[in-house]
């Protein structure tokens, strides 16, 4: 009989520290998790009497790589709390923003942490030189993201425009006509990406579960709209903890989240499910090109949908910069506080799934609770179900094939460990 | 030195948000040739390979666990240079907020609830209270040109030079409007220079997350604060989103 142990002692190629370990005797399956030893940070505890201004540029340092999405769905917290109308101008150039973020971190993860998997090497570097096109391409696509989100916000990693009511610093409009040229171009740089992924061996493994996002009906949804799950529960943001349900088990103090299974999945592969005819025809020809019709519940393809997911924002941007130079660039009023307090819920699908921030703000504008409501927090439950449906399937094969092929299944993911500790309880065994 | 002669480097992190080690990734976009010059043997969040034979480590984040403080001496062992990558590892950086809530165990319930016990956690600190720093890369996230130039300083043998004069400088040199005169507050008159003041640049304060300069000029900041209607509370306040790490305050409470 099978007698496997697979043990990833710190796993590489994600954000933050994390252990694998898979325990099977004689064939059963005693021991599945994934452990996080990431160091918690306490920003929910943090933000406890700093000033309602001060909240976006604390909570982007969750993460270096979604700090814009952290900083945007902290505003609309902020912006609920304190009943503050944001300008179109301000929500358009914040959708621009957020489509930069999006291409940053999805050509991150795809080109960075997941290709060397299946080009078998342990990472981005030694690309350089057996396939300097690859590199070249993606250090380009990357350029030209941050390039766009610095255009906005000043750069990507911590956002510094950004700002309660709109942005302390404008585009022109040359900048912006400049960046249009930029992602026309780079049209060709995402149908070679495409082209790349379908080359690659993508692992066979099905199992469906519950997607959850963000939906609205005139848009693919990155900021605010309803919650919607694929078993079809819709909920209005501001009771996202009836999606949450965050949950101890006995077996392990990881406070884990569910709904309606016993677990749901978040991030790009969730939104292609749930929103897929709100894409650009371009990214449904992409996803086409891919072999995706959803349902997809290949959890490996949400890298694939990743990728679908920037030809959408590529495109997208192309849009918003025409409506934004048509509509002309204007300074606008700051907000100034009125002294008046109150709660509000800021949720945004940032790359890595559906995120809440839960803000309470006295009347002299200082936060009095946080909560925070992190993607990978609420992935970890499915992660840890798909190890168990694939660790069956594969326990024919060497324990090396066997233990790289849980790395990628939680890689799928693109675990933002580090966000997701500064909330969750974890097990450290 | 490596069998190819050139120095092997490592990358690690602590309590951090990995913005900093981010920041290193984006300046491969225009300096892809860095990775021709050293040999990268240790880099988590980029590659699988984990060499133990570097002599120079970059360590991101805070120390805030003492199980933390172990595996910073074992890094320290064995690196002949050890650089600080940004706020975290330099100032305690945003981790150190929690060192100014009214109690740290409150903190740790807030989170973890009745669990809270469970996850060891101390005062955020900067590395350097655990360890001896050769160099440091300041700011929250770090300058990418700023790092360029540290490790040209590091691998021709010098001691990097980090500016020891305050934003306000870079700020004039880009013919900014002083935020001061437009009603807003800036950290700008003590806060260490070198970020090309790109907060300023972008109409917002400085945060002061390069840390303090090695001596402001008290008397002129107070009055450039008088003028403006705040008080030097008010401005202290804000220096500790990246400066509330206290010395004095680390050595008891767990």
């Amino acid at each position: 009989m099978t007698t496997v142990n697979v043990n990833v002692h710190h796993l590489t190629r994600v954000e933050g520290h994390g252990n694998i370990v898979v325990d099977v005797k004689n064939g059963e399956l005693l021991k599945c998790q994934l452990e996080i030893v990431e160091a918690p940070r306490f920003f929910e505890a943090m933000l406890r009497g700093r000033p309602y201004h001060e909240a976006s540029h604390i909570t982007s340092r969750i993460c270096g790589i979604c700090a814009t999405g952290h900083a945007t769905a902290s505003l609309r917290a902020t912006e609920t709390a304190l009943g503050v109308e944001v300008s179109e101008q301000t929500e358009l150039l914040r959708k621009l923003l957020f489509h930069g973020e999006m291409i940053d971190s999805h050509v991150l993860h795809v080109y960075m942490l997941v290709a060397p998997d299946f080009l078998g090497v342990g990472s981005v570097l030694p690309l350089a030189t057996s396939h300097p096109e690859v590199v070249h391409r993606a250090l380009r696509i990357k350029k030209l993201s941050g390039d766009l989100c610095a255009m906005i916000s000043g750069r990507h990693t911590h956002p510094i425009a950004m700002t309660v009511g709109g942005f302390t610093h404008l585009p022109t409009t040359k900048e912006l006509l400049d960046m249009r040229e930029r992602l026309v171009a780079a049209r060709e740089d995402m149908d070679e990406t495409l082209a790349l992924l379908k080359q690659l061996p993508w692992p066979e493994f099905e199992r469906e579960t519950e997607y959850v996002s963000l939906q609205k009906e005139d848009e693919y949804a990155f900021i605010d709209g309803r919650v919607a799950t694929s078993d079809g529960f819709v909920y209005e943001i501001p009771d996202y903890r009836r999606v949450t349900n965050e949950y101890l088990v006995p077996h392990s103090t990881a406070k884990h989240t569910k709904h309606n299974r016993e677990s749901y999945m978040v991030g790009a592969l969730a939104r292609f499910n749930n929103n897929y005819d709100l894409l650009h025809p371009r990214a449904k020809a992409a996803a086409e090109e891919l072999g995706m019709q959803p349902l997809v519940t290949n959890s490996f393809l949400n890298s694939a949908a990743q990728a679908v997911e920037m030809v959408h924002c590529v495109e997208d941007s192309i849009r918003l910069i025409d409506e934004l130079v048509d509509r002309g660039i204007h300074e606008q009023p700051r907000y100034e506080f009125e002294g008046r307090g109150g709660e509000g819920v800021g949720s945004c699908d940032v790359p890595r799934g559906i995120l809440f921030h839960n803000y309470v703000i006295d009347d002299e504008g200082k936060i009095q609770e946080a909560n925070c409501i992190i993607p990978t927090g609420q992935n970890y439950a499915n992660m840890e179900a798909d190890m168990r449906a694939l660790v069956p399937q594969i326990l024919d094969r060497p324990q090396e094939e066997i233990t790289h092929m849980m790395e990628m299944l939680i890689r799928a993911y693109d675990p933002c460990i580090s966000c997701s500790t500064h909330f969750l309880d974890v097990e450290f065994v | 030195m490596a069998g190819n002669g050139k120095p092997k480097v490592a990358f690690f992190d602590f309590a951090c948000c990995e913005g900093c080690q981010l920041t290193v990734v984006d300046a491969l976009q225009t300096h892809l040739e860095l990775v021709e010059m050293v040999e990268i043997v240790q880099f988590r969040e980029a590659m699988s390979e984990k060499g133990q034979d570097y002599q120079i480590a970059f360590i991101e984040g805070s120390c805030t666990r003492k199980e933390d403080e172990e595996r910073l001496r074992k890094i320290r062992e064995q690196a002949a240079i050890v650089v600080a990558l940004g706020a975290c590892a330099h100032t305690g950086g945003v981790n150190a907020l929690k060192n100014i809530q009214p109690s740290l165990v409150g903190v740790r319930q807030y989170v973890y609830g009745e669990k809270w016990e469970w996850y060891d956690s101390y005062p955020a600190r900067p590395i350097e209270a655990v360890i001896p720093v050769d160099a440091v890369i300041p700011g929250c996230p770090i300058d990418r040109f700023e790092f360029l130039d540290v490790v040209k300083n590091v691998l021709l043998g010098k001691a990097p030079a980090i500016p020891d004069y305050p934003q306000c400088v870079d700020c004039k040199l880009k013919e900014n409007v002083c935020l001061f005169d437009v009603g807003g507050t800036c950290l700008g008159p003590i806060t260490r220079a070198g970020c090309g003041a790109i907060c300023p640049t972008y109409g917002d304060g400085c945060e002061g997350c390069r840390g303090l300069i090695p001596n402001p000029n008290e008397t002129a900041m107070k009055d450039v604060l008088a003028k403006a209607g705040l008080t030097v509370e008010e401005l202290m306040s804000k220096m500790t989103i990246f400066n509330a790490y206290d010395p004095a305050q680390i050595g008891g409470e767990a």
